[in-house]
């Protein structure tokens, strides 16, 4: 039987005259689910970008978007994807040679799942308690901190000229790939088990040496797979706040410089500044969500 | 037969590397275990004496803000629960069993909150909650509503998960060829068959809940996380046990999540 049959089949038996009568009525289950969705998702994604068109008397305008010529904004904007694309690069290169040791492992044995719980639970763990594990091992009275100044005289907060590593953007990266090359492991490691061995014998058979399998043939198969792990890290980057709320108190990424705009304005004769860097992070993360259907939908096509 | 990934490191190399990353992610727990021992100015000596402090009736006010902060977020558990057992749960059933066009409506509905960053929502949940505030009060439990849409895709997926490996409709049409009726169909037959997916989506909910900072920050709400961000400032010791403790709960979580089991289709179908 066709798959086209089967559907027809099976919905022959529910077009009776009673359902269908009941039918219009059954629209109206989606009213709870419609509404909620409406007034907590709907719109305050809406209002949040759209707020940045308005003047503070409620008047259309453009010229709130003159933020994005101001350097304290663009400063954000640069600090926020140049650590989002650092964490991603780390992460990704990290995270794929965790995935071909996990690969290697029996499927079904304890190495893997207790990697897949451990995998899902420190890619849940970013958070306010994540720094405070940081701030434990490297900030100033730190593990890590009080140990390499006893064993090898290296002072670590010393290391950077302004302050202490660990409370600066730079020092994000560190507790940023700590959540985030779990999250590679868990979305790239599918792709790398599905390849299939009957792939590598066959390019045996054929008298391929392994390096031509692995560059000829395994690398052009997951490299869409690859690069959508690796948005999905850097959008997880760009759009994580509470890390960074822990660590540093002011600014720097955007989401800690929309905090502090909705706290308080602080670009004079600007209104809504909040609104403008929530639409400017919604357009990249737009514009990195594409990419990924993109990839994802390449990958899927050697997924059986 | 071997693996064609794994040979690529070799047995013994694979080994290696899992060892060396076990090692450099408990690197910073460990840290957050020795840290709750520690002597203030003193790195060398260890002491019970935070542990003692939590129950030490003397320093009850030091700590009064977390237990509050704590007792919020339960509430705000329990309130975002059931947003998920009385709205999404019905919603996705019906899809099921009626509106199977509607599925990537619902799913393209549910798995946009991680595509819209926390903080823009954020930005628009300010504005909600001054007509929130008007109607149920500025209570904790209130900003459920808020963290319900940040739970959705953690809540949608494993009950998605679930259905995919059931046939529903036919399920369906089994009780009801066999006389049952609209409500005991989906009270007996549907909704024991999906059990294992929605007490997923609950715990991952609770784990979800309990972590949540970013919307309680914004909103000046005391939640756990909030709580716990305060504290830091005063008993950074006292931070790290409970910090350590809801992470070992959170794992604790997401392990009898693991033990529900991936959803193949199961005995039941075959």
């Amino acid at each position: 039987m066709t798959a086209a049959s089967a559907r027809i089949a099976t919905a022959t038996p529910r077009s009776g005259v009673g359902l269908l009568r009941r039918r219009s009525l059954g629209w109206w289950g989606f009213s709870p689910f419609a509404v909620y969705v409406l007034l907590f998702l709907a719109i305050p994604t809406v209002y949040a970008v759209a707020s940045g068109f308005f003047t503070a008397k409620g008047e259309f305008t453009l010229s709130n978007f003159s933020a994005f010529v101001s350097p304290f904004i663009v400063t954000t904007f640069v600090n926020s994807l140049w650590l989002s694309a650092v964490v991603a690069a780390i992460s990704a290169v990290l995270g794929a040679i965790i995935c071909v040791a996990l690969a290697g492992m029996d499927p079904e044995g304890w190495v893997r799942s207790a990697a897949d719980s451990a995998c899902s639970a420190l890619a849940q763990f970013g958070g306010i308690m994540l720094a405070f594990a940081f701030i434990a091992l490297m900030g100033a009275q730190g593990v890590l901190t009080v140990w390499l100044k006893q064993s090898l005289g290296l002072d670590l907060n010393s290391l950077t000229p302004n302050g202490p590593l660990l409370y600066q953007v730079g020092g994000l990266v560190f507790p940023y790939v700590y959540f985030s090359v779990p999250l590679m492991v868990l979305t790239f490691l599918p792709a790398l088990t599905g390849l299939q061995s009957q792939w590598a014998e066959a390019a045996a058979t054929l008298g391929a040496p392994r390096r031509v399998y692995w560059t000829r043939i395994a690398a052009p198969l997951l490299a869409p797979a690859f690069g959508g792990s690796t948005i999905l890290v850097f959008a997880s980057a760009f759009s994580s706040f509470a890390t960074a709320a822990a660590l540093i108190d002011q600014g720097g990424i955007v989401p800690l410089a929309i905090k502090q705009q909705v706290t308080s304005e602080t670009i004079p004769g600007l209104a809504n500044t909040a609104g403008v860097l929530a639409l400017g992070m919604v357009v990249v993360m737009a514009v990195v969500m594409t990419v990924y259907a993109v990839l994802d939908r390449r990958a899927r096509r050697w997924r059986r | 037969m071997s693996r064609p990934v794994g040979a690529a490191l070799g047995r013994s190399g694979a080994v290696a590397v899992l060892v060396v990353a076990a090692a450099a992610f408990a690197l910073p727990l460990v840290a957050l275990l020795l840290f709750t021992f520690r002597v203030s100015g003193d790195p060398g000596a260890l002491t019970l004496v935070h542990y003692a402090a939590i129950v030490d009736p003397a320093q009850e006010f030091t700590y009064d803000g977390l237990f509050r902060g704590l007792s919020n977020s339960l509430g705000i558990c329990v309130v975002t629960v059931a947003i998920v057992l009385l709205v999404l749960v019905p919603t996705v059933l019906l899809v099921e069993m009626r509106y199977p066009a509607m599925r990537r409506v619902v799913e393209f509905v549910c798995l946009l909150p991680l595509t819209v960053p926390t903080v823009v929502l954020v930005v628009g949940f300010v504005p909600v909650y001054k007509v929130v505030s008007g109607a149920f009060g500025s209570a904790a439990w209130t900003l459920a509503f808020a963290i319900g849409v940040i739970v959705l895709p953690y809540a949608y997926r494993p009950i998605q998960a679930n259905i995919a490996a059931l046939d529903v409709v036919v399920l369906g049409e089994a009780a009801r060829s066999l006389g049952a009726g609209a409500v005991p169909t989906v009270f007996r037959v549907i909704l024991p068959n999906l059990r294992r997916g929605i007490l997923s989506a609950c715990l991952l909910t609770v784990a979800v809940v309990l972590g949540e900072f970013t919307i309680a920050s914004f909103l000046s709400r005391t939640t756990f996380q909030t709580a716990l961000f305060l504290l830091q400032q005063s008993d950074p010791y006292v931070a790290a046990i409970f910090s350590l403790a809801a992470l070992v709960f959170v794992f604790v979580l997401l392990l009898v999540i693991g033990r529900l089991g991936s959803f193949r289709p199961s005995r039941r179908t075959s």
